[in-house]
């Protein structure tokens, strides 16, 4: 039955309609490449979006999909996953779509630990309603709606997810596609509410947001890539590394008596230095890869082995016992 | 009938004297009403009433009343709670305009109720809750007890606290624990009034303490101690017999209209072999429901408490997208939040069961009281042309049947449906004559299989409804959204004909359901005549007695009441134009009355009530006189 499945059996037969160059083709790509990898049959995945150029995702994938509604999709693949456990549930939101309307949402199925695998395409922008500032815009940003730069002070997603305690926590970059397969299996190996940020370029509103981090030139400059169990080294040279000056991370440059084994080491068990890492701010780099990561019962898990339970206990459910329940009485 | 329990207990409480024989008095019904503070414990204890009632055999109808604070300041009028019950030789429609027996556990209770109650009413009061500071509280100048106003009525004034504090004196327990035992003492003491069998309450008091065996034995004591009371005070010179009712043969419980609620969708579900998924927020008075449900887990049933009414009903869409009966349930300020929701599973086409167990608005309103202000929410609260099928509970019972058939219609046809109900359906008993299971209506649920030809907004002919195609069926993987999208293959389209084209196809797959409404019934003159009263939901017991009420007095006046409010039935207009005016009865400013005008061109007239609180027959009686004359 199983013959192996390819690439393009999850291309769907719909022309996709973003705009020449979004970085969401590469997303797009680097998922359709990474499925096959997992061996899923095709008719037990579904992908459920929420609304925005990210969310028009499930539409070029040929699996189950479900474009829902504005920040919804949490809610929406929660009510699935739990009555089909078996399913392979997907969620695709963006950065307004999961951070803005749908915020409360996804703190909610991050911290219930839903076993879904949550994609958050990061242009830090509104794409589809063509270019407001978004949670996650920076402070200053000139956009339509703040053409006096904006004064809204932004959410890190990775710190949101955290704060969450989300039981996965990652972040991935469009462009790096090799980087982004790797995350995407590591989110697909998950059990439990996977978070992947992916930063994501919007060419047309938002041009170049993550340029330092995707920019060939510099990006070894400004990328630190997390590995578990390795030191915090980063540059083109890889020459820089994080060590622990007392309380505070700073960056070092490795020689003159700094070598590796003074650096931090990355544990992706330790919430405390997920949360350091998110921290991060220029001049420090930017963290990428699998900032935390736990296993804990899944949200599903747990309410389908409440129902077998009470099934034991109480045998399978009896409609007549049911209605009987309680005091009757017979009219003659 | 009665099952006099043994006397040992009550020795304390009478010194252990011989009890008179005392007379019996016949009535054909009585309307009763026990209220006290929140915390005295007068929902239970009218519950328990209603059981020995319905137990006894007579016909119930029953109103609880109840503040939307948990603990109002004690003593206040704000924190009075109260339970109305109406339990009857004949049928009976609704828990009475009027009690004829008030027991009030304080003077707030008291001064709450007191304008409510019927000439020479029976006033039963725990003397020593007339306090100074209490009657303060209760906004009293003068104790009414001994200043006359209580004149006209039949006051018994007893010892409530006293006696129960004897009674339980040697069980150690403290003053608090003993004080919430008072309305045990109450009602066993009209039980012997109303010669009703406590053992279902005893059976009850076994099972609800079944880990606390000294406040079972201090409940036990208290309410045989009120009974013995009752049978050997002086003060009570006659019980009362109310004698079964005549009702149609068969097995019997008492239920709420919130249980009925539950118990139908659990049976829907079973019938259509399908999980039940509930996903909700909590909210009064809907909570209920969710509560229930979630102790049927082994049907199973699933039960989501969310973060919100959007992710309650969202998870619900969520559910039915991967093949389960799927619900929400709400009540006011919930029912807008789950306005978008809603519009995308008419969009998509699946199968949803919105639950509006209706509660007095706008905004937080009286969360506990009724209104049916929400209709023309159901029926056009979203954006876009967006039908939704609704359908309306007419009693606590009725509830088990419609959510039955909102399921029913839901998944035959694909489609969003609303469950009307309200507070006083919600919280209201009757007696439920328990349904033959073979004889419900089959639920069909049959998902799509076949990858050949298989397009997602492919219609069965009669229906209009399209395939059910759940993931985990392999060949009919696809892709639903909000986005217009084009008939048949269900892609994303902005074609404008295709967008009319749906738009005008699902507007007549909802249309259509009319084909299987069943006729409506006329209750009164079939071929037409003078007036008509159209209602929907819970007001059909009060309609109902108006008019049974008033063709006593050989007035040419009829009762249509409706369940299906869309699509209406297909012979309403023709049936309402048989009668010369047409009187819609219903708990808002007239939102059935717009439809009906609306829809018929025929020009109806009002009979509205907003004030939280079910029409009392008086009142549809004193319009239709109105409307007669006029
Ligand atoms: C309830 C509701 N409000 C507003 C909108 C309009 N809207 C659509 S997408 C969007 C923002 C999307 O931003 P984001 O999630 O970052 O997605 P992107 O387009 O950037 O991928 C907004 C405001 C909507 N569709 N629904
Ligand atoms: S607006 Fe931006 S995010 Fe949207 S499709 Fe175009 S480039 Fe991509
Ligand atoms: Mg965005």
């Amino acid at each position: 039955m199983a013959t192996a499945l390819t690439r393009k059996d999850f291309v769907s037969d719909q022309e996709v309609r973003w705009c020449p160059g979004c970085g969401d083709y590469a997303i797009l790509a680097a998922v359709q490449k990474a499925m096959p990898e997992f061996g899923i049959p095709r008719e037990n995945i579904v992908f459920i979006s929420g609304i925005g150029c990210s969310s028009r995702f499930p539409y070029y994938m040929n699996t189950y999909g479900f474009h829902t509604i504005h920040g919804r999709a949490p809610a929406i693949a929660t009510g699935l996953k739990v009555t089909r456990p078996e399913l392979d549930v997907w969620v695709i939101t963006g950065d307004g779509d999961g951070l803005s309307i749908g915020g409360n949402h996804l703190i909610h199925v991050l911290r219930r630990n839903v076993d879904l695998r949550i994609l958050m395409f990061n242009n830090r922008i509104y794409g589809l309603t063509k270019g407001q500032y978004s949670p996650t815009s920076e402070v200053g940003k000139i956009t339509k709606s703040t053409p006096l730069g904006s004064i809204d002070y932004p959410f890190s997603p990775i710190k949101v997810a955290l704060g969450a305690h989300a039981t996965f926590v990652a972040r991935s970059i469009d462009v790096e596609q090799k980087h982004l397969g790797e995350m995407l299996k590591r989110a697909h190996d998950h059990r439990g509410a996977a978070f992947l940020e992916i930063l994501q370029n919007c060419n047309i509103y938002n041009d170049g947001a993550f340029n330092d981090l995707s920019d060939k030139a510099i990006k070894a400059e400004h990328q630190l890539v997390l590995e578990h169990g390795k030191p915090l080294v980063f540059g083109k040279n890889r020459d820089k590394g994080i060590r622990m000056n007392g309380m505070r991370p700073e960056v070092v440059t490795l020689g003159n008596g700094i070598s590796e084994s003074d650096l931090i080491v990355h544990d992706e068990k330790n919430l405390s230095l997920a949360f350091m890492l998110a921290n991060f701010e220029a001049p420090m780099p930017t963290p990428i890869g699998v900032f935390y990561a736990e296993s804990r019962p899944t949200y599903d898990a747990a309410v389908n082995q409440q129902l077998e339970a009470a099934k034991s206990k109480m045998g399978p459910g009896d409609l007549k016992k049911l209605l009987e329940r309680g005091d009757v009485w017979d009219v003659h | 009938m009665a099952v006099p329990p043994e006397s040992a207990a009550s020795a304390a409480a009478n010194g252990g004297e011989a009890a008179i024989p005392k007379q019996r008095t016949s009535r054909d019904h009585v309307v009763i009403r026990f209220a006290g503070d929140s915390g005295d414990g007068m929902q239970l204890a009218g519950m328990q009433f209603t059981t020995e009632s319905a137990l006894a055999g007579n016909d119930i109808a029953t109103l609880p009343d109840f503040p939307a604070e948990i603990r109002a300041p004690a003593g206040t009028l704000a924190g009075v709670s109260g339970f109305q019950l109406n339990f009857s030789s004949n049928e009976v429609f609704t828990a009475g305009d009027e009690p004829e027996v008030l027991v009030a556990m304080n003077p707030a209770a008291l001064k709450a109720n007191i304008g409510d109650l019927a000439p020479n009413a029976i006033i039963i009061i725990d003397k020593e809750a007339f306090t100074d500071s209490n009657l303060k509280r209760a906004g009293y100048q003068t104790n009414p007890v001994v200043d006359g106003s209580l004149d006209k009525f039949q006051v018994f004034q007893i010892d409530v606290t006293r006696l129960t504090t004897l009674a339980l004196h040697d069980l150690g327990l403290n003053n608090r624990a003993v004080f919430r035992c008072r309305n045990l003492f109450v009602l066993g003491m009209v039980s012997w009034l109303y010669q009703r069998p406590i053992d279902s309450t005893l059976a009850w008091l076994e099972r609800r303490f079944a880990k606390a065996p000294d406040l079972l034995e201090a409940n036990r004591r208290a309410l045989k101690a009120g009974y013995n009371f009752g049978e050997t005070t002086e003060m009570f010179a006659s019980s009362y017999v109310v004698e079964p009712a005549r009702i149609k043969p068969g097995r019997y419980r008492n239920i709420t209209g919130n249980s009925a609620t539950a118990l139908g969708f659990v049976a829907a579900a079973v019938k259509a072999g399908r999980p039940l998924f509930l996903g909700s927020y909590p909210i009064t008075p809907a909570s209920d429901v969710l509560h229930e449900l979630s102790t049927f887990k082994n049907f199973p049933v699933y039960t989501f408490q969310a973060e919100d009414e959007i992710a309650g009903v969202a998870s619900a869409v969520g559910a039915a997208f991967g093949g389960a009966i799927a619900i929400t349930t709400t009540s006011g300020p919930g029912m807008n939040l789950k306005a978008e929701a809603v519009g995308l599973a008419v969009k998509v086409e699946l199968p949803l069961i919105i639950t509006d167990i209706q509660r007095a608005g706008p905004s937080t309103g009286m969360p506990t009281k009724p209104e049916q202000a929400d209709l023309l929410m159901a029926m056009y609260g979203r954006h876009g042309e967006s039908p939704v099928p609704i359908i309306a509970a007419a009693t606590p019972s009725d509830c088990f049947e419609c959510a039955y058939e909102a399921v029913r219609i839901a998944v035959k046809y694909m489609t969003p449906v609303f469950l009307m109900t309200d507070g006083q359906l919600a919280n209201g008993a009757e007696p439920w004559l328990l349904p033959d299971l073979d004889k419900l209506p089959p639920i069909k649920v049959e998902f799509a299989k076949d990858p050949k030809g298989f397009m997602p907004f492919a219609r069965e002919e009669e229906t209009l409804s399209r395939p059910w195609a759940v993931p985990g069926t392999p060949g009919l993987e696809h892709r639903i959204g909000g986005l217009s999208s084009e008939n048949l293959t269900g892609n994303v389209s902005y074609s404008p004909a295709n967008n009319e084209l749906m738009v005008r196809t699902r507007a007549r797959k909802i249309a259509g359901i009319a084909r299987e409404i069943p006729p409506v019934e006329v209750f009164g003159d079939q071929d037409g005549g003078e007036l008509v009263v159209l209602g929907w939901g819970s007001t059909f017991g009060s309609i109902r007695e108006a008019v049974k009420q008033a063709r006593a007095k050989k007035q040419s006046v009829s009762h249509i009441h409706l369940r299906y409010l869309n699509p209406l039935p297909g012979d309403l207009g023709d049936k309402l134009r048989r009668f010369r005016k047409v009187m819609v009865a219903e708990m808002n400013l007239g939102q059935l009355l717009k439809m009906v005008r609306a829809d018929y061109l025929i020009d109806a007239f009002g009979c509205n009530k907003v004030q939280g609180r079910p029409f009392k027959v008086s009142e549809i009686t004193n319009r239709i006189n109105r409307a007669l004359e006029g």
